[in-house]
């Protein structure tokens, strides 16, 4: 078997220079290290879970040739996460107490109230100054991930949209592109569990390494992963990070499709799959916050098998093919399939889920998906729901649909699917196949909505797909598309 | 693309005291990441992590408490209970019913139970984990209803009347009657709660803590530890935000850090996390209203009786004040010819709530507006029509339901000035229109009033200390008992200290609040930060300023009327003496450069037994329109535009007061919209971290968004330099946006039925009374 090398410090640059750590629990986070260990409190802790964006730090990371830079929630990233990659924090950016213009600019408009929530703001807007991933959108967008409680937003609108575009500060990355493997022990003295830390850097070394570790816990963004220890405070034994793996970040044209791998981030899906359905795109740009869609990963999404993960329902619709790789083994099965029951998905021990297969979209084909939140951005979905039909001659010839938040899985929904199949598209079909759903799902009441708003919102859009389909140019949304693009 | 009406006028070289657009005195700290907060103080070694045990039952007696897994947990060093206090078990701000740590029963889910102290916070969390309480479970009542049924309450119900309100509407020409629920809301200020507690010789601690309120800190943590107040001393530079939630809050996490620090001789910090922070925390009270209103045709009130309840929880807290407050403001900006309030005051199983940004002001308000569009739908007129016939206005229409005349009436004024800008009449037409020809999406405009009452309602908290010291190099130290939390106040008193000595704003340091300074303290709160502190600082530099005059006019040989401040130096007849020198001079001359100054509110006077007196020195007035879209399929919502013309009388900062006004607008619709507190039937808070308690992201700011500061503004009242009070009033004009929405959903229907909507108007909600309007106009 293959063994490759062990590495056992991390080693990322800060503000230029290479800063090795040796011995840290894996699981102490980035935030935690720069606040408690090198002292830079600029970044602050809102929320430990991702959602403020008070704690938001740039990582740039190798990209082709150069270096990709991205604003992340510093709380949820693990310290090794960062092995091989650069970092800025709020405090790279002022030099000699002179301040860097988007910082000027937010003292110019009085961006700043009580100030907490501001380092975080001043690095979204600095991600947009470096042309960061994902940061070249509104300011909507781009900062529905930084929680202000002050200032309503309008001066940080404003400095957001006058921000200057600059080059990044050039940094040389290929002195970490040896192939050791990240391999990290830990003696946790509070739970008395030896923590492991694993960070293949090939899929073969991720299949062995899962084969030899069956009840790891993989790590790819941590945007999920992360909560598990900063919130519910799991003493985890065995992580291994997939985020080393340049193969799972692949996206590529296959037969019938677009190949996306395990490790790929929603930011770099987005052009692709919005592309292909766009309003699979629209409704990504509003899920979580752009930090959130730098770190976590769309395989990510489907392995933990949330019942209110939004890119389910919109991939079972569109009818993608889940890949599973055990051990170099793959198998492939239609997405609906993986999610057996809540908390339980068709995947053996030592498995993962390598990649996802979303097929090209027929010509003709009515794509539609509707997020539906309490707050408009970055907030989980109540329902999600995704309508793939093809029309033909004014008959629904074909009905892909499920949802998310409908039942303790993303499922799809036969029965509302077998009333539209043959049927006219018309009204008296459409309020058929609206009544069948509640053959499909029985929705529970939570804190996000009541059992019975999920069901009556789960009808309506499918009355949505019908009026928006046969009435073009009806006003069906609050929030036109374009506000967002 | 930001609508740029709220921009600050221009900066200019020429000397700069108050009225001026200056920027916070810590923005450039605040973006360069080096404001320090608590939390980033560095760390003293051995310093200790301090974690609560909470209570995981919403009413109980504690049968059997068992922590001895806990002691002998890895990295524990103290574990404390009641039984390890030295003073009183008790952190409350008025009638001692708040523990430090629950001793037989417990009373809601989040009540500290015990406290670790750990080498490091996961130890301290891990190792309290492994408690083993026992419980005997007993009755709970979780919401107001169930405290209604079980006659549970934290004081006798309270009235408040004039007049002969049942007669009036027995004889009234219509009548109707309604209820409604008003949600509560959490703070969440991004810097959650904390305390540092470093102990000193003799018993003393010096405690960093984030608070509003550091003399009722400090007399809490010296009453737990049985010390005078001179052996604690409560320090707080800045808050990451407040609105309330560290009023009296902080105290808890104060003590239990301070009891740690004093018993081991080590510092100790308490920081919960987000999710301990929102369940351990009160938040503002949600309410139930009941109205029984008369009118005419013309949509004036004769008479009406409200019925106000509220969730106080589990103790008093500060709900007594906050409960009147809200009967304060249940006139609004309206004259009630007869009226009686009834206050409800319900005591329930759940975390006892708290000061939040209007103290009860915003549920009384929106009570009375919410019965305004009732009239409007009753009556078929329009919505700010009747609202305008209802102000207060000449003498005989001029008396609030607690017997105070209101003389400084600016909101007709106000109503009718934004009423023109933004064009409220034509678009309405636009809106019926739009919504005539579109049946999924509707429309909703409303212009809403405000009228806030400004001065603490228990008088005897109007009053503030400050104290100045001139240096010899010409730099001025400018301490007061307020509180900085990012609305400006250290910004806002250092400008009316510079204008006195007519120096640049740069020469003052606005210093870090400290019990040791300025003592007896109250908080900063009922937006009065500015009203009591600055003008305690003004009168301390006009001592100074005596002293100066005196000295300048000896030594230079001049009559003291010669003597005159300018941006330039003191001119003492035909001297021009710079700042720095005087300073200087003045300290050869043996002239104290150093004084304390002081101010009480005038005039004001309260009653509580018969609810009547003066018990604001002024009101501070404002106005929004606010225009939403609604779909009637998901019930989704969209703020589209507001417009908001305020008064904030002369104002000493407009960038800083735009702020607020701002801030607070958009903090209010969140807590009429988005913002939604659940708790399960047990009493557990299940919206306890962001990812489900939705505070308004940027998105949800209005794409047209234009405040104006009302350019006539000016206090009648002799205030510091003329200005109004600030922090809160604002909150209440996102009132507009509930009535737009409740507009939105009564189209449905063409307007002929009064929509059932409560708040926050979440989709969900806002569905399913749109569902709800349908059915009842089918019928």
């Amino acid at each position: 078997m293959h063994q490759p090398k062990q590495e056992g410090a991390i080693r990322f640059l800060l503000d230029g220079q290479v800063h090795e750590v040796r011995g840290a629990d894996p699981t102490r986070t980035l935030l935690e290290h720069l606040r408690g260990d090198l002292r830079r409190t600029g970044t602050k802790e809102g929320c430990a879970e991702g959602d403020c964006g008070s704690c938001t730090v740039l990582v740039g990371e190798p990209d082709g040739e150069g270096v990709a830079w991205r604003a992340v929630n510093s709380c949820i990233q693990f310290l090794p996460m960062l092995h091989g990659k650069a970092l800025m924090t709020v405090e790279s950016l002022s030099k000699d107490g002179a301040l860097h213009p988007v910082q000027q600019a937010m003292v110019d408009r009085h961006g700043s109230q009580c100030g907490f929530c501001t380092p975080g703001i001043v690095m979204s807007l600095y991600a947009k100054a470096v042309a960061a991933k994902g940061a070249d959108a509104s300011p909507a967008e781009m900062l529905a991930g930084n929680l202000c409680r002050c200032t309503g937003y309008g001066p940080i609108i404003d400095v957001a949209n006058g921000v200057q575009a600059e080059a990044p500060p050039a940094v040389d990355l290929s002195w970490v592109r040896e192939e050791a493997m990240l391999d990290l022990t830990y003696e946790d003295p509070v739970h008395g569990v030896t923590r492991r830390w694993l960070a293949p850097r090939s899929v073969e070394d991720l299949a062995s390494a899962f084969i030899e570790h069956p009840d790891a816990t993989i790590v790819a963004g941590a945007t999920d992963v992360g909560l598990w220890i900063t919130k519910q405070r799991r003493p985890l034994k065995t992580l291994i990070d997939i985020g080393q793996v340049a193969e799972l970040k692949r996206i590529e044209t296959v037969e019938g499709g677009v190949w996306i791998g395990a490790g790929v981030r929603y930011v770099d899906a987005l052009e692709t799959l919005g592309g292909l359905y766009p309003e699979l795109g629209a409704m990504m740009r509003r899920l979580g916050s752009a930090q959130v869609r730098n770190s976590g990963t769309i395989g990510g999404n489907i392995a933990n098998g949330s019942p209110i993960g939004d890119m389910p329902p919109a991939l079972i619709a569109a009818g993608a093919t889940l890949v599973l790789n055990r051990g170099g083994e793959r198998r492939q099965m239609p997405l609906e399939a993986f999610f057996l029951d809540y908390g339980r998905q068709d995947r053996r021990p030592g498995e993962f889920v390598e990649a996802v297969i979303a097929p090209t979209p027929r010509p003709g084909l009515v794509f539609k998906v509707f997020k539906l939140t309490k707050r408009f951005d970055q907030d989980i979905s109540a329902v999600c729901g995704a309508f793939a039909l093809t029309i033909e001659g004014g008959v629904v010839a074909s009905a892909r649909i499920a949802f998310g938040g409908m039942a303790g899985t993303p499922k799809r929904a036969g029965a509302c699917e077998a009333a539209l199949i043959g049927q006219p598209w018309s009204e008296a079909t459409v309020e058929a196949a609206m009544a069948a759903l509640d053959i499909d799902y029985t929705p529970m009441s939570d804190m996000r909505a009541s059992a019975a708003y999920r069901s009556l919102t789960a009808r309506n859009m499918l009355r949505k797909v019908f009026l928006e389909s046969s009435s073009p140019g009806l006003l069906a949304r609050v929030e036109p598309e374009s506000a967002h693009g | 693309m930001a609508d740029s009406a709220a921009t600050a006028p221009p900066m200019t070289d020429a000397f700069q005291g108050v009225h001026a657009s200056l920027p916070h005195d810590s923005a450039a700290r605040h973006v360069a990441g080096s404001a320090v907060y608590i939390d980033d103080l560095p760390e003293p070694a051995g310093m200790l992590h301090v974690h609560f045990g909470l209570s995981t039952r919403a009413h109980a007696r504690i049968t059997a408490m068992d922590l001895s897994a806990v002691r002998v947990a890895p990295g524990v060093v103290l574990v404390l209970t009641a039984a390890d206090i030295p003073g009183e078990n008790d952190v409350s701000p008025v009638i001692h019913d708040d523990k430090l740590f629950a001793t037989d029963t417990v009373t809601y889910v989040g009540q500290s139970l015990f406290a670790v102290a750990a080498t490091s916070i996961a130890a301290a969390r891990a190792a309290a984990a492994k408690a083993v309480i026992a419980y005997a479970e007993l009755p709970a009542a979780i919401d107001i209803s169930a405290a209604r049924e079980a006659d549970l309450k934290i004081e006798n119900s309270q009235r408040m009347a004039r007049g002969d309100a049942a007669a009036a509407l027995a004889e009234s020409p219509r009548r109707l009657q309604g209820q409604f629920a008003i949600g509560g809301q959490d703070h969440f200020y991004l810097e959650g709660q904390i305390a540092l507690a470093i102990p000193g010789e003799d018993g003393d601690v010096h405690v960093w803590s984030s608070t509003q309120h550091p003399s009722e800190v400090q007399h809490l943590v010296a009453r737990v530890l049985d010390r005078p107040h001179t052996s604690v001393t409560i320090e707080v530079r800045r808050m990451g935000g407040g609105f309330g939630g560290k009023e009296t809050q902080a105290s808890l996490f104060a003590a239990a850090a301070a009891l740690v620090a004093v018993k081991t001789g080590r510092a100790a910090k308490c920081r919960p996390d987000r999710d301990e922070d929102m369940i351990m925390t009160g938040k503002r009270h949600d309410f139930e209203v009941g109205y029984d209103v008369g009118f005419d045709d013309d949509g004036r009130l004769t008479g009406i009786a409200l019925e106000l309840a509220s969730r106080c929880g589990a103790t008093t807290d500060l709900s007594m004040a906050i409960n009147d407050r809200a009967m304060f403001h249940a006139d609004n900006c309206y004259f009630l010819p007869a009226v009686e309030i009834l206050s409800h005051r319900f005591r329930t199983h759940t975390v006892s709530n708290t000061a939040f940004r209007g103290f009860g002001g915003p549920q009384g308000m929106i009570a009375i507006e919410r019965v305004m569009d009732a009239v409007a739908q009753a009556t078929g007129l329009d919505p700010l029509e009747v609202r305008q016939r209802n102000l207060y206005g000449e003498p005989g229409r001029d008396l609030t339901p607690y017997h105070q005349t209101v003389e400084d009436n600016v909101a007709p004024q106000l109503l009718a000035e934004l009423a023109a800008s933004c064009d409220y009449e034509a678009r309405q037409r636009e809106i019926d229109a739009f919504n005539a020809a579109s049946p999924i999406l509707k429309k909703g405009l409303a212009l809403t009033p405000v009228k806030f009452g400004i001065s603490f309602t228990t008088t005897h908290l109007n009053q503030a200390g400050a104290l100045i010291h001139l240096y010899a190099d010409g730099s001025i130290l400018l301490n007061h008992g307020g509180t900085e939390m990012g609305q400006g106040l250290f910004t806002k008193v250092a400008q009316i200290v510079a204008e006195a000595f007519q120096v640049d704003v740069s020469l003052v340091k606005a210093t870090a609040t400290v019990t040791d300074k300025v003592p007896n303290t109250s908080a900063t709160a009922a937006s009065s930060g500015t009203d009591l502190n600055g003008m305690a600082a003004l009168n301390a530099a006009n001592t100074l300023k005596a002293r100066l005059v005196e000295f300048a006019a000896k030594k230079w040989g001049c009559a003291e009327a010669e003597v005159a401040f300018t941006p330039r130096g003191l001119k003492a007849g035909a001297e021009l003496i710079p700042f720095n020198d005087l300073c200087r001079q003045a300290h050869l001359g043996r002239v104290s450069l150093s004084s304390t100054g002081f101010y009480a509110t005038p005039k004001i006077h309260y009653d509580r037994a018969s609810h009547s007196g003066r018990p604001f020195y002024y009101f501070a007035y404002g106005a929004a329109c606010s225009e939403v879209i609604i779909d009637t399929l998901t019930g989704e919502m969209k703020v589209t535009r507001a417009d908001i013309l305020h008064d904030v009388g002369k104002s000493l900062n407009p960038a800083i007061d735009l702020g607020q006004i701002e801030g607070g607008f958009i903090q209010g619709m969140g807590w009429l919209t988005t913002e939604e507190l659940v708790f399960d039937d047990q009493g557990r808070l299940r919206t306890h971290a962001p990812s489900t308690y939705k505070i308004p992201t940027i998105g949800d700011r209005p794409a047209h968004l234009a405040v104006k500061l009302w350019e006539a503004g000016r206090n009648v009242e002799a205030t510091v330099h003329r200005s109004k009070a600030v922090g809160e009033p604002p909150l209440m004009l996102a009132i507009s946006v509930f009535s737009a929405i409740t507009r939105a959903v009564a189209s449905v229907a063409d307007h002929r039925i009064m929509p059932n909507l409560d708040a926050p108007a979440t989709p969900e909600r806002i569905l399913m009374a749109v569902e709800d309007v349908k059915a009842r106009a089918r019928v």
